[in-house]
């Protein structure tokens, strides 16, 4: 699983949703893998309006990657900007989950990563 | 014609074979006015107007994921841009296992392909781990077969730590094979009961330009389904079309996919 899906998921639990400490999950033991992905800019610059960029800080921290800046940056910074591009590059599109937990902030659940598959289903007495 | 992923490596007893259904999504969006709608949606040109988003596609109910592979390797036909994130579901393990194993064979290596960008597949139920608005096009091929009663998935498969022998050793049962399958396929009351959760989550789950693909079959009284949609509170007004259908029996499509979307 990419590190780019934890921008898209957020806590299963019903009660969760309405919590702003659900979104994002937050890695625990993670083990991360690398695929070798050819950088391509145009997904990027395109990538960044949809992003919650304070989201994605957080995960670039708890996965050990270097600080993202407090703003993310506009289209014309990114392409002008041949460091920001392969960081978030490496970070978002060739980096993945591949074993390790994510935690509700809010209910604590934790999620089980496996082989690169996470793990949504809830016991029945969370359903 | 777009060449249609191989799953020959996927274990039919306990995860969905491509049949008629899987088949009809498949012709229904590579057909050349889904295609058009499509990347009217989300233009990437500029003689479309200035570039959207990368969209995110979701699909529930992956099984053998020929359909998430297809939509991947070709991104570039399909939406006439390649910067599409692509991201699988399923209740099913061995489906998410089975899926990524497939993306990987149908998208090709090499950077200059029209190949899309696989996320990942997840163990889930429907839409519930997915955060909300982020969906930009979502397909369901869902359990639609009328049934006495809704299967549930056999404790030892439903995750934690516990399960990790069976499914690292793929050791199941022969009942639990039987279960994962019926999973599939098995819809309860009309067919509809799951499907209806699905609806029911649209609102919340698609972002504003999203559209949803869904596929029923004649017993879920597809003409109610849609009148339903086209009732539903939640941004809108809410549109739902029949945009492919197949195998006609006695005068009656006995299989369609229907778009659904905001105007
Ligand atoms: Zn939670």
């Amino acid at each position: 699983m990419k590190v780019l899906t934890l921008n898209f998921l957020s806590c299963a639990v019903k009660s969760c949703k309405s919590s702003s400490d659900s979104f994002p999950l937050h890695p625990k033991d993670a083990e991360l893998v690398s695929d070798d992905v050819e950088l391509n800019q145009q997904l990027l610059v395109n990538l960044l309006p949809r992003i919650d960029w304070n989201a994605l800080r957080t995960t670039s921290t708890e996965l050990g990657f270097p600080q993202l800046p407090e703003q993310p940056p506009t289209a014309e910074e990114l392409q002008a900007d041949a460091k920001m591009l392969k960081d978030l590059h490496t970070l978002l599109m060739e980096t993945q989950i591949n074993e390790g937990k994510l935690v509700c902030g809010h209910c604590g659940h934790e999620y089980a990563v496996r082989e690169g598959i996470a793990n949504f289903l809830l016991p029945s007495h969370l359903v | 014609m777009l060449s249609t992923p191989s799953t020959s490596h996927v274990p039919y007893e306990r995860v969905y074979e491509p049949a008629e259904d899987s088949f009809l999504l498949l012709d229904t969006l590579s057909s050349s006015s889904e295609t058009a709608f499509l990347s009217q949606r989300f233009p990437s040109t500029p003689a479309q107007g200035p570039s959207s988003p990368a969209p995110l596609i979701l699909e529930i109910g992956i099984g053998s994921g020929v359909v998430l592979a297809f939509l991947t390797a070709h991104a570039q036909a399909l939406f006439a841009r390649r910067d599409i994130l692509t991201l699988g579901i399923d209740i099913n393990r061995f489906a998410c296992v089975a899926t990524a194993q497939t993306v990987a064979k149908a998208r090709p290596q090499s950077g200059s392909s029209g190949a899309g960008y696989f996320l990942g597949t997840a163990q889930g139920d429907l839409t519930s781990a997915v955060r909300p608005g982020q969906v930009d096009v979502l397909v369901f091929n869902p359990p639609y077969v009328p049934t006495a009663e809704l299967p549930s998935l056999p404790p030892r498969l439903l995750g934690g730590d516990t399960d990790d022998k069976v499914t690292r050793e793929k050791k199941t049962t022969y009942k639990e094979d039987s279960t994962l399958l019926a999973l599939s396929y098995a819809g309860g009351r009309d067919g509809m009961e799951i499907t209806e959760r699905l609806i029911a989550a649209l609102p919340d789950i698609l972002s504003n330009r999203g559209v949803a693909y869904l596929l029923l079959c004649a017993q879920n009284k597809p003409d109610e389904v849609k009148g339903r949609i086209r009732g539903m509170k939640g941004g809108g007004p809410w549109r739902a079309e029949t945009v492919g259908t197949s195998g006609k029996q006695a005068g009656w499509e006995k299989l369609q996919i229907v778009r659904i979307w905001r105007e």
